[in-house]
């Protein structure tokens, strides 16, 4: 019962393009709730797909259904090509990972400690490949000069960047976060896009809930727009963000602007609207 | 859902000093976990020499004194390895009185701890205690009934046979009523804790009310938390349950690392959080069991053990699983020893004199993280 299984084989390294996560005619009920109405999602190898839209629009529990810690109500939901419930929890840690919204740790690990818990679905087969992960996903994150403090002596951002390290030093494929720059000032916001992006870049498909618009514009090679539980739009940012979609979905005036050096697309709230 | 979770609030603000210079991918871990990974080790052989030396110790004090070389002597005799015989008497006190009051000593002890460090992690919670959320009591139902309507379906084995059953009821009620969301609040846990023990109060006094004279005695010395009746038959009583929560436990301790993360966390990192808490929760009761029934409720012994584990050598349950089973048999071999000497010819009950050293530990914990949450909500 304890050690019966069979060790659970790491994915092959996908091409780019592949369909790493997938939803089809989802919809989710949370109690009376319909959180999520006919969902369609597919999210590739090689590429960064934004989720963005107002509070409650479904965003995060999209995000919970395609990492199968949710099951839909109805619609099917798959990872790797399989349907999500029949991977088992150590298969699936290979094939995904999840940074959640709020990071919590219910005893003083150092920081160094948390992020080598990242390495636990490769069951330490090979221990200079953890070292290695753990050491480059402290460096990415900059949370090397922490390594020996406690997790619960850091501040807000801090812990926020060493739980996305974590995640990171799992090396999954399939990398989701939600909202992994809500805590962040602007130098490490800017920081964990390029991340993510150049993780895409290197063949993992990237999954990101982001609230700021400019940064979804700025990285995403993909974004979906949700409303209400249903998907407004899909596709690049520059043709998705246009004014008269994110006006409408936000219930707010956007201005959409090309950057006047680079050419870049702009979001902004039209604030000039009201009260001018 | 996490939206609901509030975020522990953070210390005062540190600046983070942003590393200008990261370290290349190859640098070595930090010293710390280094350090702490020598600490392990120290403190398991500091244990491990502690008990060496306090068994013996043990064995020889007493109203009959037996000096620790013969007391050597006898043991090297019996592993046939040298040594010799002493006296009739010198050989039964240690024999049949010293020796299986230290063994059941040490297997209670070690339940203790290595429960009270199960239970904490399991529960996400440094403050969770068999004795404090009530699952000794639930134990203690069961002992108590197959003594006072004198059941005896199992032979020895029947008081920790139903202490097991009854302590798992316990441990179940106690998970399912105490949990929303994925976490374990602090105020519902005690909380809970005070309901579940009063109910058990009460079916403990309802079995002592319909009992003969002769097993409300019996019940009331045991509930004092005694190990001065300890028989061989008693150890091999409660052997099984013991030796298999203290070997199963360990297995465990990566996945209940990870669980410190919270349950979704756990999962995403492969930990199949379900049959973990399954599995746990049984080992718990065991663990419980086998202590309850040989000597009532002790109480605190679960829950100062691993916190002073935690401060020496970190919370990694690798150590900290066989580390407080280890502590906690010294920890109740000393306090045994001081029971039966300290007011000699009288003997203090056990139970009495855990709960006077780990109640004041208990309050100061609860000040303590009150203080870190920043109030009960």
């Amino acid at each position: 019962m304890i050690r019966l299984r069979r060790r659970p084989v790491p994915p092959p390294a996908p091409q780019p393009g592949d369909v790493l996560a997938e939803a089809a005619g989802l919809s989710v009920r949370l109690g009376a709730r319909e959180v999520l109405t006919g969902v369609d999602v597919a999210v590739r190898a090689g590429e960064l797909l934004a989720l963005v839209g107002p509070n409650g629009a479904g965003k995060s529990t999209l995000l919970s259904v395609l990492a199968a810690d949710l099951p839909p109500t109805s619609g099917t939901v798959r990872i790797h090509g399989r349907p999500a419930s029949a991977w088992s929890a150590p298969e699936l840690a290979l094939r995904r990972s999840v940074l959640p919204q709020s990071a919590s740790l219910s005893f003083p690990f150092t920081v160094e400690e948390v992020v080598r818990m990242g390495r636990a679905p490769w069951a330490s087969a090979r221990p200079e490949e953890d070292d290695a992960a753990v050491a480059g996903a402290m460096a990415a994150t900059e949370v090397t000069g922490f390594a020996a403090r406690p997790f619960s002596a850091l501040s807000g951002g801090e812990r926020a960047r060493v739980a996305l390290a974590r995640v990171l030093a799992q090396q999954a494929p399939l990398l989701m976060l939600d909202e992994p720059t809500a805590a962040l000032d602007l130098r490490h916001q800017e920081l964990v896009l390029r991340l993510c992006r150049e993780r895409a870049r290197a063949g993992d498909a990237v999954v990101v809930v982001l609230h700021d618009l400019g940064l979804a514009a700025a990285y995403a090679t993909r974004v979906a727009v949700l409303r209400a539980g249903g998907v407004a739009a899909d596709g690049p940012p520059d043709e998705v963000f246009s004014e008269r979609l994110l006006s409408e979905v936000y219930e707010q005036p956007v201005e959409v602007l090309p950057h006047p050096r680079t050419g870049a697309v702009l979001v902004l709230p039209d604030r000039d609207v009201r009260g001018g | 859902m996490t939206l609901l979770e509030k975020p522990a609030r953070p210390e005062p603000e540190q600046e983070p000093e942003p590393a200008p210079v990261p370290a290349p991918a190859s640098a070595p871990s930090p010293a710390r976990p280094r350090q702490r990974r020598t600490t392990a080790w120290l403190s398991t052989t500091g244990l491990l020499a502690g008990l060496l030396l306090l068994i013996p110790v043990a064995a020889a004090t007493g109203a009959y004194h037996v000096p620790l070389g013969d007391v050597l002597a006898s043991i090297q005799h019996r592993l046939g390895i040298g040594g010799g015989e002493l006296d009739r008497v010198a050989e039964s006190v240690l024999w049949n009185v010293r020796f299986p009051r230290i063994v059941l000593a040490l297997l209670v002890g070690a339940s203790l701890g290595c429960a009270g460090a199960l239970m904490q992690g399991v529960f996400g919670n440094p403050l969770a205690e068999p004795g404090v959320i009530g699952v000794s009591s639930g134990a203690a139902v069961g002992a108590v009934a197959a003594i006072a309507l004198g059941l005896n379906f199992a032979g020895n084995w029947t008081v920790p046979v139903l202490a097991f059953v009854t302590g798992l009821v316990t441990v179940l009620l106690v998970y399912v009523m105490s949990r929303s969301g994925g976490r374990t609040e602090v105020v519902t846990l005690i909380l809970t804790g005070i309901a579940v023990n009063a109910f058990a109060g009460a079916l403990i006094g309802l079995f002592l009310f319909f009992a003969d004279t002769a097993a409300v005695n019996q019940i009331t010395f045991w509930q004092l938390g005694s190990l001065s009746q300890a028989t061989w038959p008693k150890v091999l009583a409660v052997l099984p349950c013991a030796v298999l929560g203290l070997a199963v436990a360990p297995l465990y301790a990566r996945r209940l690392d990870l669980l410190a993360l919270g349950e979704r966390p756990a999962r995403h990192l492969g930990v199949d959080v379900e049959r973990l808490r399954i599995v746990l929760v049984l080992v718990i009761a065991l663990l419980t069991a086998a202590a309850v029934s040989v000597s009532g409720v002790v109480g605190f012994v679960g829950l100062v053990v691993p916190h002073l584990l935690r401060m020496a050598a970190g919370p990694g349950h690798r150590f900290l699983l066989p580390g407080s089973a280890l502590l906690g048999a010294l920890v109740l071999l000393a306090a045994d020893l001081t029971a039966r000497t300290v007011a000699e010819p009288a003997e203090l009950p056990l139970g009495v004199l855990t709960a006077l050293i780990g109640s004041p530990f208990f309050f100061w914990l609860l000040r303590r993280t009150r203080r870190k949450q920043g109030g009960w909500a």
